[in-house]
């Protein structure tokens, strides 16, 4: 039965359906209230967790990486300034090959002081190893934590589950909360080959010389490269047993396409009624929702884009000095390519700017009415 | 005198110390004193370092290595993830040394230690950033060098009083130990594994690199940190009912700071100095130990 909820709330079913041992907290904005709902979870006994209340961010990784080494499934909720102070546990927690399962409310990284949606603060920590998955929905959020576990469980690398900031976080929609024995039954107990154990000693974390640093790494690197494959598997089993799907790459009316919008994130939502409006008056328009952005899925993305003539980048993050981050990506994606559409950069939505069904027309009128991009992405909703 | 032998050894010869370094001292004993039914949790430190290259380690210990500010938080994790086993019988003992303590790490100690987790956190303080090359940390003592504070510019400040700010958690057990009493450390080691919650340790670990001295007087250093009324040894108990483990011998400290590189750029006045601050200090914890033996019921 649907019910009502929040993607925040989505979320603390999803770690309470997964079976969540050790849930170590700090609050943030808009993170907070995912905590807090998990602690009265805790507390009334429909989450089975030990609940720890940490004094910061890097405390809450610290603390939940540890938990996972001694054997338990972990689950931890940041946003912006929050990852950012997590950032040198979020490289030991990888490097530690921990299978801790975390979600981010995206929010701007100050300064100035934000609260409000941007990508700029996950999309920082695409180097340290995590994989990345945006969400659309209170639904997929939920969803999403359930094969998070799956996923991370199985390649041994952690998950950043993404949700943008208010948007999703602290919007209401109808929401399916799986039955316990369902997931049960999708999600065995985690079992770990290796951990802390007092009958079988070993050292984790040692130093590694240059001589053996580069396996650890090398090993990381396959691991990721396997998730690719696992991302794909674990949600094809999702479907079959739950009815929902959402692919690494989630596109619509993408086949026959002469434009297509990539983005991420909820910013999807809105560009599916814009582009459905489109369709009825003939335009080959088509979305492309990333919803994988780490491990990076090029080969998926240049399958669906090259059929293109045009493709129009949504980018709701900035690389100051480089561009749009999906845009950068992709282009790289498409190197030594033959057939390539022309890529089309715009910035919007930064910092809770509102990206809207106007805004997203204007998008699509100007990558329609141009033959190429002229200069550097365009800036969306800067004020003169 | 010969050295006392285990039954059983967690500390095996082949680790990095430096020949006359007090943590290979320290952890044997305290392993031992703690048993198989231990994992440890430790940060970028000596210790740290010492542990071992991969893949050989000279521990035979549960080992976990965190990042630098989180040996507290990181030793809660572990705790958390074996209560949900139920698993309560198994001692999480979390080490650093003092810049992973006193500075880095003074956050999640605290937190760990105001949430009254049931770990031990042992503090071997070297009074530097030793494994790093003798930088100054806030446990550094007054007048000291280190390599960065030069002969032109020694430490001005007075060690960080880490017992006080333990003391103030309220937690069940904090101590003091030394290497040169080692049926005082032991007992306290034994004694803090029996209590439940947040227990501190803290040892002070003599360095020959860091505070130039000669290898072979390590012990003796430490035993005279403890008669100069520099180290004294002492216990806390709920962060109110103070006792003193060794009656003080009055000992000069000047006794102690000559024997050390660290402290030859000290005139007889800075001397005088650090003569005043020592008793100074004392009269304080004397006055905590005089009053919790009468004021509290």
């Amino acid at each position: 039965m649907k019910k009502i909820m929040t993607g925040n709330t989505a979320i603390t079913h999803g770690v309470t359906l997964s079976r969540a041992e050790v849930i170590p907290a700090y609050p943030i904005t808009p993170q907070t209230t995912i905590i807090e709902e998990l602690s009265e979870m805790c507390a009334d006994g429909r989450c089975k967790a030990k609940y720890i209340r940490v004094e910061s961010e890097h405390s809450a990784l610290a603390c939940a990486a540890a938990a996972s080494i001694t054997g338990a499934r972990v689950f931890t909720a940041t946003s912006s300034q929050g990852l950012a102070y997590m950032h040198e546990m979020i490289h030991w927690t990888a490097g530690s090959r921990l299978p801790v399962v975390m979600v981010n409310a995206n929010r701007a990284m100050g300064s100035p002081w934000s609260i409000w949606c941007d990508h700029n603060d996950s999309l920082s920590q695409r180097d340290t190893g995590w994989l990345q998955i945006y969400c659309e929905s209170a639904q997929e959020a939920l969803d999403t934590i359930i094969q998070a576990y799956r996923i991370s469980e199985t390649v041994l690398l952690p998950v950043m589950v993404l949700i943008d900031g208010f948007f999703l976080s602290h919007t209401s929609e109808p929401v399916d909360v799986p039955e316990q024995k369902i997931v049960d039954s999708f999600l065995p107990p985690y079992n770990p080959k290796y951990k802390l154990d007092t009958n079988d000693p070993h050292c984790f974390n040692m130093t590694a010389d240059p001589s053996t640093f580069i396996l650890f790494r090398h090993k990381a690197k396959n691991a990721m490269d396997e998730a690719r494959e696992v991302v794909s598997q674990v949600d094809r089993e999702f479907k079959a047993q739950f009815g929902r799907g959402y692919g690494v790459i989630d596109t619509m009316n993408c086949s026959d396409a002469d434009v297509i919008i990539v983005t991420m994130g909820t910013a999807a939502g809105t560009a599916r009624e814009v582009i459905e409006d489109y369709r009825k008056q003939g335009q080959k328009v088509g979305l492309c929702r990333l919803r994988m952005f780490r491990p990076f899925p090029s080969s998926e993305l240049v399958n669906v884009l090259s059929g293109a003539k045009k493709i129009a980048v949504l980018d709701r993050n900035n690389s100051l000095g480089s561009g749009g981050i999906v845009a950068q990506e992709i282009k790289a994606a498409f190197y030594g390519k033959s057939e390539k559409p022309q890529l089309f950069e715009f910035v919007a939505g930064i910092a809770g700017r509102d990206i809207t069904m106007g805004l997203i027309a204007e998008i699509i009128e100007h990558t329609l009415n141009n033959e190429k991009p002229v200069g550097e992405s365009i800036w969306m909703g800067v004020q003169e | 005198m010969k050295a006392k032998e285990f039954d059983k050894e967690y500390l095996y010869s082949g680790h990095g110390c430096c020949p006359g370094c007090g943590i290979p001292i320290i952890m044997r004993n305290v392993f031992h004193a703690l048993g198989d039914q231990t994992i440890v949790a430790t940060t970028a430190s000596c210790f740290g370092t010492i542990a071992g290259v991969f893949p050989v380690s000279p521990l035979k210990l549960a080992t976990y290595h965190t990042a630098f500010a989180s040996t507290g938080a990181a030793a809660s994790g572990i705790r958390a993830a074996l209560d949900m086993k139920g698993d309560s019988k198994t001692t999480v003992l979390a080490i650093s040394g003092d810049g992973g303590c006193f500075d880095i790490g003074i956050q999640s100690i605290s937190g760990a230690a105001e949430r009254n987790e049931d770990i031990i956190y042992l503090c071997y303080d070297n009074e530097a950033y030793m494994n790093t090359g003798i930088q100054r940390s806030s446990a550094t003592p007054w007048g000291a060098w280190t390599t960065t504070t030069p002969p032109l510019n020694l430490k001005t400040q007075p060690k960080k009083d880490i017992m006080q700010i333990m003391a103030a958690h309220y937690i069940p057990y904090i101590a003091t130990a030394s290497i040169a009493y080692m049926d005082d450390l032991i007992r306290k080691i034994k004694k803090a594994k029996e209590i439940r919650g947040f227990k501190f340790i803290h040892i002070v670990s003599p360095c020959p690199v860091g505070w130039r001295f000669s290898s072979e007087l390590s012990v003796r250093i430490a035993r005279l940190a403890v008669q100069t009324n520099l180290f004294p040894l002492y216990e806390v108990e709920e962060g109110e009912r103070y006792s003193l483990n060794e009656e003080p011998e009055k000992i000069p400290v000047e006794e102690y700071l000559k024997l050390q590189g660290r402290f030859a750029f000290l005139h007889k006045e800075d001397i005088e100095q650090v003569q005043k601050n020592v008793d100074r200090e004392w009269k304080r914890l004397k006055l905590r130990i005089d009053q919790s033996s009468f004021s509290l019921t």
